[in-house]
């Protein structure tokens, strides 16, 4: 049974710039009658950071839980790093994309360092066992954690917690990452950190899907944004394209008004007030 | 002028390495275990209606491994008393104690709660079905080790039932959990109770004694045969650790960094069930060793499986053999039920349990 025997050690080659990483295809999504995700079409490149922002139950999660193989479409293909994603093994997939979700409750109060060294489960076994120490001191030095890797997952602050659960998905050096709402937990510092970490990893040639709800953070740090609504893609491409005023208030179904930032020239979305 | 911030480190920087754990605190616990296991075994087998010094008790093993330091009891019943009663009874204590201590960290881990234990989700009592059927209709198609096969066999159906019946969306919520084993153990205690009635004198009294726990009239047979089960179970839970610290994170995160968590749950509930089935099956139901142990533990050297797995093997064994060595001594010419004494220490110590999850985490749903 391979649950008790070592995994062989079949590693991934790191991706070319533009390769698709992950991709659906026409998928649809239906759960209890509900139709969730119906006919969205969506690739992640490597190199890329693709911001996917939506209103509340447009189906941004989702369409990341399909994106990282965890939810069968009900039609539709989905396929991670050139192949169909129900044919990975669950640790080859491990080795290939990283998944932060939205809560990352810990069931017992491990510290912090452990729950970073969780991340390098999938290499347990592999050459790649030996870049442990450096992954982790660099995952948790990248989320400002050195100082509190021997505290305790409970007794950390809710912003401590997500950074946490963002390091362990870090050391984990997938070269896929999905992350789901990255940034709802944290302080205008950290969410800046977190993006900018999006980006070295994206030009270190990782391709980053990022769920995102603040657009010009959106705006300001994607290389692409693609907009949900209800289900199906609104629209796609550079921030520039994306960031209309027509689209965004049809899609919120809120009157919304876009500036220009008088410093960087890129797009600021603004409710009207 | 505008206020500059130095930019978010990214990983190109000098590494600092994070501060490292205490090691020397796990040698510590596993030093003091070791120790107090080898005293406790020497105080139980030397203690009793029949004193023996503790020097003799050394000195009757070291002479059966060939090694003549210390003098054996000259008198042959003394002798005899130790290697067919007391010996036996200490090993048997050891190993159903360690086996609860492992089976409780496996199910706590593997439920990702810390509540359960194999007596609260009702195994035990499921066992001791299983164990009341082959009393009451005299079963003996299996010989000597009918009882413990029946025990074995509803052991395993009852957890599998709790495991399927306590789940919801991947993960058993603490109270379902409960709840679940209230049901449970409600229906096995209504089973027990009719094979009871159903029973005849000797059978009742059989299956009174069986429920209370206890571990007189412990043989080398016994020893036998769950000594080998123990092996797999504890080496079968050191394979599965590393695994089993994740399933902490909850059973997504998990599989996305590659577990397989449906067969590492069904492993693991397979290996809780053969070996509590067979040490409950000879030892009758003892509770709360599985819940107490495995706490005690995570709060000296934190939740890691590698190191709480045998360190629970050793605390439960001490704990058992602790309580064992009460059950005998504490009245003169009666042995007590150890199942009582284990219960009168695990109730209050589940009640603050309880009280102190409560407080820091403002309770659980």
């Amino acid at each position: 049974m391979r649950l008790l025997s070592r995994a062989p050690a079949r590693l991934p080659e790191p991706p070319a710039e533009g390769d698709v990483l992950a991709e659906a295809d026409a998928v649809v999504v239906t759960i209890g009658g509900k139709r969730l995700l119906d006919g969205v079409s969506l690739r992640v490149h490597a190199g890329e950071v693709l911001a996917l922002v939506g209103p509340n139950g447009a189906g941004k999660s989702t369409l990341l839980s399909v994106l990282a193989g965890d939810l069968a479409p009900s039609a539709g293909t989905v396929s991670i790093h050139g192949r169909p994603a129900p044919s990975w093994s669950t640790v080859d997939l491990a080795r290939r994309r990283a998944v932060l979700p939205q809560h990352n409750p810990v069931s017992f109060p491990f510290d912090v360092l452990a729950v970073v060294e969780m991340g390098r489960a999938p290499w347990e076994g592999t050459p790649a066992e030996d870049d442990d120490e450096r992954a982790v001191a660099a995952a948790l030095a990248d989320t400002e954690l050195t100082a509190f890797a021997t505290r305790t997952y409970p007794t950390l602050s809710g912003g401590e917690q997500a950074r946490t659960a963002l390091a362990r998905v870090l050391a984990q050096s997938a070269s896929l990452l999905l992350l789901d709402e990255p940034t709802a937990a944290l302080d205008l510092r950290h969410q800046e950190q977190v993006l900018a970490l999006a980006r070295a990893r994206a030009s270190e040639g990782a391709g980053v899907l990022v769920v995102l709800h603040d657009l010009g953070l959106a705006a300001a740090h994607a290389d692409r944004i693609a907009v949900l609504a209800a289900g199906g893609l609104a629209e796609a491409g550079p921030p520039e394209d994306v960031c209309r005023a027509e689209l965004l208030s049809g899609v919120y179904q809120h009157p919304v008004e876009v500036i220009s930032h008088p410093r960087t020239g890129k797009p600021i979305v603004l409710p009207y007030r | 002028m505008t206020a500059t911030v130095s930019p978010p480190v990214t990983s190109g920087g000098d590494l600092v390495p994070p501060p490292r754990r205490r090691p020397a605190r796990v040698a510590a616990l596993f030093t003091v275990l070791t120790v107090g296991l080898v005293m406790v075994s020497i105080a139980s087998a030397a203690v009793g209606q029949f004193g023996i010094p503790a020097s003799q008790v050394v000195g009757s093993v070291l002479n059966r491994i060939g090694i003549d330091v210390l003098a054996a009891p000259a008198d042959p019943f003394a002798e005899a008393a130790l290697w067919d009663v007391r010996f036996p009874r200490v090993v048997l204590a050891l190993l159903v104690g360690g086996v609860l201590g492992v089976c409780g960290a496996l199910m706590q881990g593997c439920f990702g709660n810390p509540l359960a234990e194999p007596g609260v989700v009702g195994v035990s009592s499921g066992a001791a079905v299983g164990a009341c059927l082959s009393i009451v209709f005299g079963w003996t198609f299996l010989g000597a080790f009918t009882t413990p096969a029946l025990a074995f066999a509803t052991g395993l159906v009852t957890t599998l039932a709790v495991y399927v019946l306590a789940r919801s969306k991947g993960r058993a919520g603490v109270v379902t959990m409960i709840l679940t084993g209230v049901a449970v153990n409600a229906v096995a205690n209504a089973a027990i109770a009719f094979l009871v009635f159903a029973g005849d004198q000797a059978a009742r009294e059989q299956i009174v004694f069986w429920q209370l726990g206890s571990l007189a009239g412990s043989r080398w047979a016994y020893v036998a045969t769950i000594a080998p089960l123990v092996a797999v179970c504890v080496a079968v839970s050191m394979l599965l650790a590393r695994r089993l610290d994740l399933l902490a994170l909850g059973d997504r995160q998990a599989r996305h960094l590659g577990v397989d968590v449906e067969s590492l749950r069904l492993v693991t509930i397979v290996v809780v069930a053969v070996a509590v089935s067979a040490a409950v099956s000879y030892s009758g139901i003892i509770g709360f060793v599985g819940l107490v142990v495995p706490h005690l533990i995570r709060m000296i050297t934190g939740p890691g499986h590698r190191v709480l797995i045998p360190a629970s093997l050793l605390g439960g064994a001490l704990l058992l053999a602790a309580a064992d060595l009460l059950a005998r001594n504490a009245f003169h010419y009666a042995d007590l039920p150890i199942g009582m004494l284990t219960a009168l220490v695990g109730g209050p110590f589940f009640f603050w349990l309880l009280l102190r999850t409560r407080r820091r985490e403002g309770g659980w749903t």
